[in-house]
């Protein structure tokens, strides 16, 4: 690790004579950045049954294409690893280590998932390298005092379902709540805060609530039995194959509850035209990214942006996959980030970077939400905007609504 | 009481999708005696088939026709090309060609197709099979499909020749070659039976499941525990076990829900339903080892 | 004499093709002791070529005997005892939740562990084996692939959580090198696995080549037959689980203070294939296999990711050939040019070659 520095170091002192000095002095590298590059690395499934999440690693891939083909940032281009590791623990942390140790990455950024996170969480901090904008809305990543190499970046599970709480109490007369969730970190995290967010005098409102696991073919059980305790209102917090089912069946069942849908499975095109659109009427969700398959972006300047990047960058990707988009947004802010540390590149001064953005303006984010981070709020993004399901698009409605303070 | 007969008929409803798949395992199983783990997958990739043939324009039944034509001769070709060398191998070596085909085939429809959902239509009329909202029009539809599937099988294996050659050839290949059947032809025969009905299984499953590459990969579980459960070597069997399979499931769930309303103490809920089914199935299987509907097979020593 | 057994009988005598009849033999024996030789210097190289054995691929190495030490039990149990097994991540996965209670809320040290991981997988083996005594064949492969998906649903229970941590698992220290070695972290990792592989490696070829052994293997060629031999069928059966169990447990603990983490859904069904896999290309019913079976399982996943980028952009082809399928296609290959197995296939050619 230092010899890299060292001999960056001996290689500048010896070769600059007095004048240039100057100039060369104010470059600081750690390992995997230097004159001509920067590495960052990256792990996701591309094997296996979440292979689906691939899309978001194939997107980051191209959006760093597009960026090195225009030159790169302040002239380094990025030389961007991404090794699979089947969303497995045991093979996450072989792969984060050969990153760390034998490609020596200046960062890994976009590690995906909580467990696999998780199990690299002590070892990045331990190693001081940059663990940056996971990819996994778990609320335990923002907390510099103890992680000060790891920061999170999409709004976290535990907020997003507090604000749904936090809707229910105020508009629905009499609620009686079921929840269908799934049975891992996410789903816990996600019941947890909806919990938090009803407050304690109001967690008995939740009359229902039942699991499923992912390798269920049908949650049509599931719903059978939050019909029958009577609810009328129903927090969806499912993946989107489960969710899409949940939807259909709810309405076979002939139940008309009040539908709450979890932001990871709002996509239009893979969730609710499959539930099929008369059934998905009314459905509440809370976003912050715009949806690919949403018609009223269309002819937005930073979606026409992102079109034009995927037919020429990532040419084999579905349009209307919206990984695509949360791969392009949050490669977006890592752009920022490096563009900041400017001659800088240390892993210190990423960090230093990464927790001082103000009021930063992402291309794809909702109209109205912006990117804060310091050095005691490591949650980039944690404002979202209720959205509600009309004819076959998703109509934005009340204000931004943020937790920042959290 | 209501949700009873709703858990019930929701049960039966995903036992004719385990039902469907059982019985595609069991036409591999009664000719080769293996048990084929890239069936699910094969299904899902016929099922994409008929999908992108509709993508086309073409008319479902058409694409339905097609898809299981296209299976079978894929079927045949499979077990030419990749079993047939393997025919001395141990079973576990087998075992394991059948998950490297599993990754093959939902590797390669995950690049064509994406791993995003697709709706898959259903060709059955919403209005006159629907049960006063018991059972979807579409489930109604997969179980009389399974039926029409299983009795077209009873008649060929019981009144074609072609079908008592091939029983002939699965019981006893020494004697039946003998006989002058060919035993060769009868496994590829077999493999393509299998996975022509896999093929009308995918496509029964896709509308409830949605389609997607890993579509099958819970439900060949569920269909092998109720072939299993029903008797591998008899269709009806199997197609009584995916069935029971599926009803089971949900009255764990019931049942488990009913003892924490009353008793307020949680002992099973939906995360533990699949285990205690399959725990009951193995017990099942260890009073009757063959299954409930199974041949007994007299070993001589 | 007739009996009722499964329809299936014809299928599961072929199980198992032993490799070779002799587990072990003298010269076999140098061997193993020149590899373990070797596998002691390879640390020590580190300070002489730092940038080829370093940390990272001391840590791959230990990765390696772990999965090695999974296989080898399996194998007492597939390839020497002839019953199927498509659940043994199920047993990993206890051990390794053992260990980490035990490290977590007991706060015992990694190093007394091992001995009551053994002791907690060899019973569960050895009660599952119970019922798997009326099981063959495809039977049993239901039962303990049942095994594998239930253990992480219990893992995940609700009236477990308190111990278990449920979904979130627990976080656990890494192993510290004792008396004050002047060791790394990922050094002493690879002796304590290599130190555990070999001590289990020999205690499983001195079973194997023993009375029990060929007891275990007569079970597996002609179950009937070594009954009426005076066998005691269900007795052996029944422990071969347990051993077995034990072994893949004990590799499970390994692997928990290795990866210093323990969660649900590293243990599922996946896991148990990737084992059963190890087993056949490295080769059923042979020790040597095992490990080997072990290298493959960690190795296969970076090549077949690096031979994917190779079609890709190397070849040029206009296809994209995802890591996934490539590693479907390698297994395809491998048993149709070694249907034995790595070891079987050596072993032919060595004889072929000598000749």
């Amino acid at each position: 690790m230092a010899r890299i520095t060292r001999r960056t170091l001996i290689g500048s002192a010896s070769a600059a004579a007095m004048a240039p000095a100057l100039a060369r002095a104010q470059k600081k590298y750690d390992p995997g950045a230097s004159d001509t590059e920067i590495k960052l690395g990256h792990t996701n499934p591309y094997s296996g049954p979440l292979s689906a999440y691939g899309a978001i690693g194939q997107a980051i891939k191209a959006f760093w294409n597009k960026v090195n083909a225009e030159g790169g940032v302040n002239g380094r281009k990025i030389n961007f690893i991404s090794y699979d590791d089947g969303y497995s623990t045991p093979k996450t942390v072989e792969m984060v280590r050969k990153l760390v140790e034998q490609d020596e990455v200046l960062a890994i950024f976009q590690l995906l998932g909580t467990p696999t996170n998780t199990a690299v969480h002590k070892y990045m901090n331990a190693k001081k390298v940059p663990q940056l904008f996971v990819a996994t809305g778990a609320s335990k990543w923002g907390d510099p005092k103890h992680f000060p190499w790891t920061m999170g970046w999409q709004p976290d599970y535990a907020t997003e379902a507090g604000i749904y709480a936090k809707h229910i109490l105020a508009e629905v007369k009499d609620p009686k709540i079921a929840v269908l969730w799934q049975n891992d970190d996410s789903g816990k995290d996600y019941f947890a805060g909806f919990l938090k967010g009803l407050g304690k005098e109001n967690e008995k409102l939740v009359i229902a609530s039942v699991s499923y696991e992912v390798t269920d073919p049908t949650v049509d059980s599931q719903i059978i039995q939050l019909k029958n305790s009577g609810a009328n209102v129903f927090f969806n917090e499912a993946a989107p194959k489960q969710a899409a089912q949940a939807i259909r069946k709810v309405a076979e069942l002939g139940w008309k509850p009040e539908i709450y849908l979890a932001n990871v499975s709002a996509s239009v095109t893979s969730v609710l035209k499959p539930a099929g659109f008369e059934n998905s009427q009314g459905v509440i969700t809370a976003a912050y990214l715009k949806d690919p398959t949403d018609k009223q972006w269309a002819n937005a300047p930073d979606f026409l942006e992102w079109k034009k990047w995927m037919e020429k960058y990532n040419p084999g990707a579905n349009l209307a996959d919206a990984f695509n988009v949360y791969g392009y947004a949050v490669s977006s802010t890592m752009l920022e980030v490096l563009k900041r540390c400017g001659d800088n590149l240390t892993r210190a001064n990423i960090m230093k970077q990464a927790a001082s953005l103000r009021d930063l303006e992402i291309p794809l984010l909702l109209p109205g939400i912006k990117i804060n981070t310091s050095p005691t709020d490591f949650y980039p993004i944690q404002a979202v905007r209720l959205q509600r399901f009309k004819g076959e698009t998703w109509e934005l409605f009340g204000d931004v609504l943020s937790n920042e303070s959290e | 009481m209501e949700q009873l007969i709703q858990q019930v008929a929701s049960g039966l409803a995903n036992g004719a999708i385990y039902a469907c798949v059982a019985l595609a395992l069991v036409m591999i199983f009664v000719s080769t005696s293996h048990i084929n783990f890239a069936q699910g997958e094969m299904a899902m990739f016929s099922t994409y088939l008929s999908w992108q043939l509709i993508q086309w324009g073409v008319g479902y039944w058409p694409a339905f026709v097609i898809a299981v034509l296209v299976s079978f001769v894929g079927g045949v070709l499979i077990e030419r090309t990749i079993l047939r060398p393997l025919h001395t191998a141990p079973i576990l070596s087998v075992v394991v060609v059948f998950i490297g085909l599993l990754a093959v085939f939902n590797s390669v429809a995950g690049t064509i197709w994406s791993y995003l959902i697709k709706e898959y239509p259903s060709p059955f009329p919403k209005e006159a099979l629907d049960l006063a909202g018991l059972i979807g029009a579409h489930q109604v539809g997969v179980v009389i499909v399974t039926l029409v599937v299983l009795s077209a099988l009873y008649v060929f294996f019981r009144y074609t020749p072609l079908g008592l050659a091939m029983r002939a050839a699965a019981q006893n290949p020494v004697s039946a070659r003998l006989a002058g059947v060919r035993v060769d032809s009868m496994l590829a025969l077999g493999w393509g039976l299998a996975a022509a009905v896999g093929a009308v299984a995918g496509m029964m499953v896709a509308h409830i499941v949605y389609l997607e590459p890993n579509m099958m990969g819970g439900i060949l579980l569920y269909a092998f525990a109720g072939a299993l459960l029903g008797g591998i070597t008899n269709p009806g069997g199997a197609v009584l076990g995916g069935f029971m399979v599926g009803v089971l499931e949900n009255l764990v769930a019931f049942f488990g829900n009913v003892i924490e309303k009353q008793t307020g103490v949680y002992i099973i809920g939906n995360g533990e339903k699949l285990t205690v089914a399959l725990i009951i199935v193995i017990c099942v299987l260890t009073l009757k080892p063959s299954g409930l509907f199974g041949r007994v097979v007299v070993t001589r020593v | 004499m007739t009996t009722a057994s499964p329809a299936d009988t014809a299928a599961h005598e072929s199980v198992a093709t032993p490799v070779s009849t002799s587990v072990t033999s003298g010269a076999s024996d140098r061997w193993a002791w020149g590899l373990v030789a070797v596998g002691i210097i390879i640390p020590l190289l580190g300070y002489v070529v730092p940038d080829i054995v370093s940390d990272y691929r001391l840590f791959l190495m230990s990765t390696m005997m772990i999965y090695a030490i999974a296989v080898l039990g399996l194998n007492l149990l597939t390839g020497f005892n002839g019953q199927i097994s498509l659940g043994h991540g199920a047993f990993y996965g206890v051990g390794a939740y053992t260990a980490a209670i035990l490290m977590d809320k007991v706060g015992m040290p990694y190093w007394t562990l091992l001995p009551i991981v053994a002791v907690v997988c060899f019973v569960i083996g050895f009660l599952f084996g119970l019922p798997a005594l009326r099981l063959e064949g495809i039977y049993l492969a239901l039962a303990t692939f049942a095994l594998a998906l239930a253990v992480p649903q219990m893992l995940k229970y609700r009236w477990l959580e308190d111990l278990t941590g449920g979904v979130q698992g627990i976080v656990l220290l890494k192993p510290e090198p004792p008396f004050g070695l002047p060791l790394s972290e990922d050094q002493w990792l690879y002796y304590y696995c290599l130190i555990v592989m070999v001590i289990l490696y020999w205690a499983a070829a001195n079973l194997l080549r023993g009375r029990s052994g060929r007891a275990m293997m007569a079970i597996r060629d002609h179950s009937m037959a070594a009954s009426t031999m005076g066998i005691d069928v269900a007795r052996y059966k029944t422990i071969t689980f347990g051993i077995s169990a034990a072994y893949t447990g004990v590799a499970g603990a390994l692997s928990a203070s290795a990866i210093a983490f323990v969660a649900p859904d590293s243990f599922g069904f996946f896991l148990s294939i990737s084992l059963l896999i190890g087993l056949v290309v490295g080769g059923v019913a042979s020790l040597a296999g095992s490990v080997i079976g072990g290298i493959f399982t960690v190795l296969v996943q970076n090549s077949s990711q690096s031979l994917s980028n190779f079609v890709k952009s190397d070849l040029g082809l206009p296809f994209d050939l995802s890591p996934y399928s490539v590693y479907g296609i390698l297994l395809i290959v491998l048993m149709y040019v070694m249907p034995t197995g790595i070891a079987g296939g050596v072993a032919i050619a060595w004889r072929r070659l000598r000749r």
